[in-house]
């Protein structure tokens, strides 16, 4: 998937996650995609409440030997 | 405009304010305005960690001797076994890299996240504005407290 921004978060537990993420998409614009590395399990629950609550949207998550990829796409 | 969340804090216990600043953490960035209430053993959480506690009678002084507080002197709600309890709980917090009580409030604040003091426990406890934290945004009562919550979507007594 092509992604305009990493975020690193392995090794964080809730809520540095989210409290990350909400950071790191100010400092894209409407429509890029921010790529999340997690391997705090609560991010596949926790990142669709988050896009659900904050109206972005999650493209997908995937995971990969206890690591979590989460893209989502800043709303317009 | 945003949607608001109030937390009472009236517990002053490690485990619980942890509890509490990553509510209000997550609610923050979840576009959130949060204010977090603390009040009784809560005040203990953002008394200032160095210093004595000035307060005027014996009795008082008594009080704010056995209940010093500070983030760095809170107690576990569990197992806190005169110390040895929180010490192991300290020692696997920073193994997993678990953010401290005094991160979380550096956090909560970057996050935008409202603290207030309550003035009838100060007033009962003797303490003055100065036992606090300058992070302390407002001392107030429960007015205050019930014009934020009457607005809150999500109201927590912790």
């Amino acid at each position: 998937m092509k992604t305009d921004a990493t975020l690193d978060c392995i090794g964080l537990y809730c809520p540095m996650p989210i409290y990350n993420t909400a950071k790191k998409i100010k400092e894209l614009k409407p429509g890029q995609v921010l790529e999340v590395l997690a391997d705090d399990e609560g991010i596949k629950e926790d990142m669709p409440a988050w896009c659900r609550t904050t109206g972005n949207e999650l493209l997908g998550i995937e995971e990969e030997n206890g690591e979590y990829k989460a893209y989502v796409r800043k709303a317009k | 405009m945003a949607e608001k969340i109030t937390l009472v804090v009236f517990s002053g216990e490690m485990d619980k304010a942890m509890a509490a600043f990553n509510i209000a953490i997550g609610a923050a960035s979840m576009g959130m305005e949060v204010s977090m209430f603390f009040t009784f053993w809560g005040l203990n959480i953002i008394k200032k960690n160095e210093g004595p506690i000035k307060s005027r009678g014996m009795m008082r002084k008594m009080l704010n001797f056995m209940n010093r507080g500070g983030s760095k002197r809170l107690p576990l709600s569990r197992f806190h076994m005169l110390g040895l309890g929180k010490w192991m709980m300290g020692k696997l917090m920073r193994e997993a890299k678990f953010p401290s009580v005094d991160e979380l409030i550096a956090t909560a604040k970057e996050a935008g996240v409202k603290f207030i003091a309550c003035t009838n426990t100060m007033g009962v406890m003797g303490l003055s504005k100065e036992a606090f934290i300058s992070e302390v945004d407002s001392f107030g009562g429960v007015a205050a407290y019930l014009a934020e919550a009457k607005e809150g979507r999500v109201n927590l007594f912790v």
